[in-house]
């Protein structure tokens, strides 16, 4: 039995950060209820990527919203917001990401919900925090990036700002909101009391930068300089860290120990004798192994450093992912299938319970497509 | 009170995923105790970057384990470890990220502990699972970046491969092992029954490219492409990415171009009637020309008004002294026992209105043996 099989989860969430938040709840046997404006439902179901679509919703929707329940109901309505309350009256957590104001407007703020339902978890992703100037800019990924300081660790010193190319902010706030709310569930097995659970993208994309804050919060307020080679991989890491291009591709190289692989690879670094010249001296370096790393085979390289236990592989892309026989073996694709028997290809959840992999093969819902039978489980009395 | 208050974990994993997993825990309010060899300790104490030492340790152990106790025990010894059991006898977690094998032959393996604490939860971290070809192989981060294919979606076409410059993977384990874990917490609270919860960096990378990995699977099997420049995300379009201006940087997001060209005064960008996905090149290239010509504020003030997604791009000095940062109080000072005191981050949940602090700073090794000695195993 699942972990949180019982629980029920009321998601008023848009985009990324919260439904992906859901989608962990829902993986670990939680029932989440995404409540959604009437025939359009939520913003990203138009949102695609390559205009790529399942059904009247985009892959990105479908990909974020598996394994969810449909309701919908136009919360300025006041017969719908009757039966929101009853619904939260049921429920044991709810969820949102709304402009700080928007709930209060409802009637559906943390207090006002405490009424409802005294033992209700109510979580909340803002931007910024709710105070401050920057509490009513725009929660974007990309800006929270280039706000916080992130966009100076990826990439080459004269490249200027990179961005990290994915959603980082978001995500990494969707994993701190799954924290706080089972966090929260057993702080409400204890007190038997409603708990409020408040992250921002901010604070997330902070918290991912703990150790390069740390470091500049001691070491005198120094900002992390980047490397200037092709293949830079951290800031703060001395050589031979990074990636290389080999004669028919790339492989990384981590840490270890430098005039050991230098050795190994058969390049003379015996002049960086010093353990403080990895760093110092890491761009030419990496560069005296670039020169040699290109010479031979990806292949040739990791048989000669992993032989010898040198932290050492291969850069893959997706195809040569998809192609290596663990992602079968070990089952990191699975199938889901819509009401109207629609299937896609996705990944599945990472967490393992007691041996078992946690997967589901429930599609995303059609708007309201689930608003009957909540009516005849939460609403008929 | 904190949320897990009165939760004991016993914590024997080192440098990066497990701790940061167990940081977590100990702000929500556990007591961690983390096993360490005696000597050495955890490897990450001496695990350097740009050479900060801090009170004789490295910066990256006292970032990840404040608010922790240490208990140094060598349990390879028969009877250490009968003593270390007695501990373990009492906590409601124990976690490691050991590769696979490891904990089998200390006699410590889920199995075993279970027979001393039948409804102990055990979490464990590993670079790939248990995969028999795979679980040989060093789970490092920059290693999982290049095998999951994150390295092809950051920087620019040409760059090759970009690896993103913070332990990503690592990161994003430890906060699915404390998922895992607190889930099945809640799952001993309510049915007193333990859990064994594992997670693999693999999976996570995976899992961490969820809406990328999904749209490969979906469109035929495309690779992602990324812009010739001002690349922020392989699969949006202009003018998504961050531009130079005349004294700095300027992010934008998604926005109309039709908008963007009569706000910014961009005739070039007017023969553009749409966002048109395979044009993003062009745009994008019109667009750093015509930014640069001013600077990022001249360009905030037209765009913000208008509700256009922006923002100036910050570096940590610049980011420490705006207000928006400071009114969230995100840095906090913590002190170890010999009274050395640093600054750190805190934790980013808040509980009820309050945030998850604590002043305790990362223990020295062996600091706490005397203590636990007598609470747990003396008795």
């Amino acid at each position: 039995m699942k972990p949180l099989e019982g629980l029920v989860v009321l998601e008023f969430c848009q985009f990324l950060a919260g439904p992906s938040a859901g989608l962990k709840l829902a993986d670990l046997g939680a029932r989440v209820i995404k409540i959604e404006r009437p025939v359009k439902g939520e913003a990203c179901r138009q949102l695609s990527i390559k205009d790529l679509f399942v059904d009247d919703s985009s892959l990105l929707f479908h990909t974020i919203n598996r394994n969810k329940e449909s309701f919908a109901a136009d919360l300025k309505n006041p017969e719908d917001l009757i039966l929101i309350k009853k619904l939260i009256a049921k429920a044991d957590i709810m969820t949102h990401n709304f402009r700080p104001g928007v709930m209060e407007k409802i009637g559906l703020d943390f207090s006002e919900s405490l009424v409802i339902n005294p033992k209700i978890i109510y979580g909340t992703i803002t931007g910024y925090g709710n105070i401050g100037p920057w509490a009513k800019k725009p929660g974007q990924d990309l800006l929270l990036q280039s706000l916080s300081g992130l966009s100076w660790l990826s990439g080459r010193k004269s490249q200027g700002p990179v961005p990290f190319g994915l959603a980082v902010a978001d995500l990494m706030c969707g994993n701190h909101f799954v924290q706080g709310i089972l966090a929260a569930l057993l702080k409400r097995a204890k007190t038997g009391k409603g708990v409020l659970v408040e992250v921002s993208l901010l604070e997330s994309v902070l918290d991912a930068q703990f150790e390069a804050i740390t470091s500049f919060l001691n070491d005198g307020g120094q900002l992390p300089e980047r490397g200037d080679v092709k293949g830079s991989a951290h800031a703060f890491l001395s050589a031979p860290y990074g990636v290389y291009q080999t004669q028919d591709g790339f492989i990384s190289l981590a840490m270890g120990d430098l005039l050991f692989i230098g050795n190994t690879l058969g390049v003379d670094l015996n002049k960086y004798a010093d353990k403080q010249d990895w760093f110092t001296f890491r761009d030419e370096i990496r560069e005296l192994l670039a020169e040699k790393l290109i010479t031979q085979t990806s292949d040739y390289w990791l048989e000669l450093l992993q032989k010898e236990g040198i932290w050492s592989g291969k850069v893959l892309n997706y195809e040569e992912l998809d192609s290596q026989p663990f992602v079968d073996e070990l089952q990191l694709k699975q199938t889901v299938q819509n009401a109207t028997g629609e299937k896609l290809v996705t990944t599945r959840s990472p967490i393992q319970l007691d041996g078992e992999i946690l997967t589901s093969t429930k599609a995303a819902p059609s708007v309201g497509e689930d608003n009957i039978k909540i009516h005849e489980q939460f609403l008929s009395e | 009170m904190k949320p897990l208050e009165d939760y004991l974990i016993v914590d024997f994993s080192q440098f990066l995923s497990g701790p940061s997993a167990s940081l977590r825990l100990a702000d929500l309010g556990a007591r961690v105790i983390k096993i360490e060899k005696p000597g050495t300790g955890d490897i990450c104490r001496t695990l350097y970057t740009s050479d900060l030492i801090m009170n004789g340790e490295s910066s990256v152990f006292h970032t990840i384990n404040r608010n922790k106790e240490s208990f140094a025990i060598d349990f390879k010894q028969p009877e250490e470890l009968e003593k270390l059991k007695k501990l373990l006898a009492k906590a409601d977690v124990v976690m490691h990220n050991f590769r696979p094998g490891v904990m089998e032959r200390v006699g410590l393996n889920y199995e075993d502990v279970k027979a001393i604490n039948p409804n102990v939860i055990y979490g464990s971290i590993s670079g790939f699972g248990e995969h028999p070809n795979l679980k040989d192989l060093p789970g490092q981060d920059l290693l999982l970046q290049s095998l999951t294919a994150l390295t092809w979606l950051s920087g620019n076409q040409e760059d090759g491969p970009v690896p993103m410059g913070l332990s990503i993977v690592d990161m994003l384990a430890g906060a699915h092992l404390a998922q895992g874990i607190l889930a099945a917490l809640y799952r001993k609270a309510t049915q007193n029954i333990g859990a064994s919860v594992q997670v693999s960096m693999l999976e996570s990378a995976f899992d961490f490219q969820f809406e990328t990995i999904t749209t490969f699977f979906n469109d035929g099997g495309e690779l992602p492409v990324r812009t010739k420049t001002n690349n922020a995300h392989a699969y949006l379009g202009a003018p998504y990415g961050i531009y130079k201006t005349n004294n700095g940087y300027l992010a934008l997001a998604m926005g109309s171009i039709p908008v963007l060209a009569s706000l910014l005064k961009c005739e070039a960008l007017l023969q553009f009637p749409e966002n048109k996905f395979h044009l993003r090149d062009e745009i994008k290239n019109i667009l750093a020309e015509h930014l640069q010509t001013q600077n990022t504020d001249f360009w905030l003030n037209i765009l913000e008004p208008a509700d256009i997604w922006c923002a100036g791009v910050l570096n940590y000095q610049e980011l420490f002294a705006e207000e928006g940062f400071k009114v969230l109080d995100f840095t906090q000072k913590v002190q170890m026992l010999d009274g050395y005191s640093y600054e750190t981050t805190r934790c980013p949940i808040k509980i009820d209105g309050e945030y998850l602090t604590s002043g305790k700073g990362s223990p020295k090794l062996g600091q706490d043996n005397e203590k636990i000695i007598k609470e747990f195993i003396a008795v």
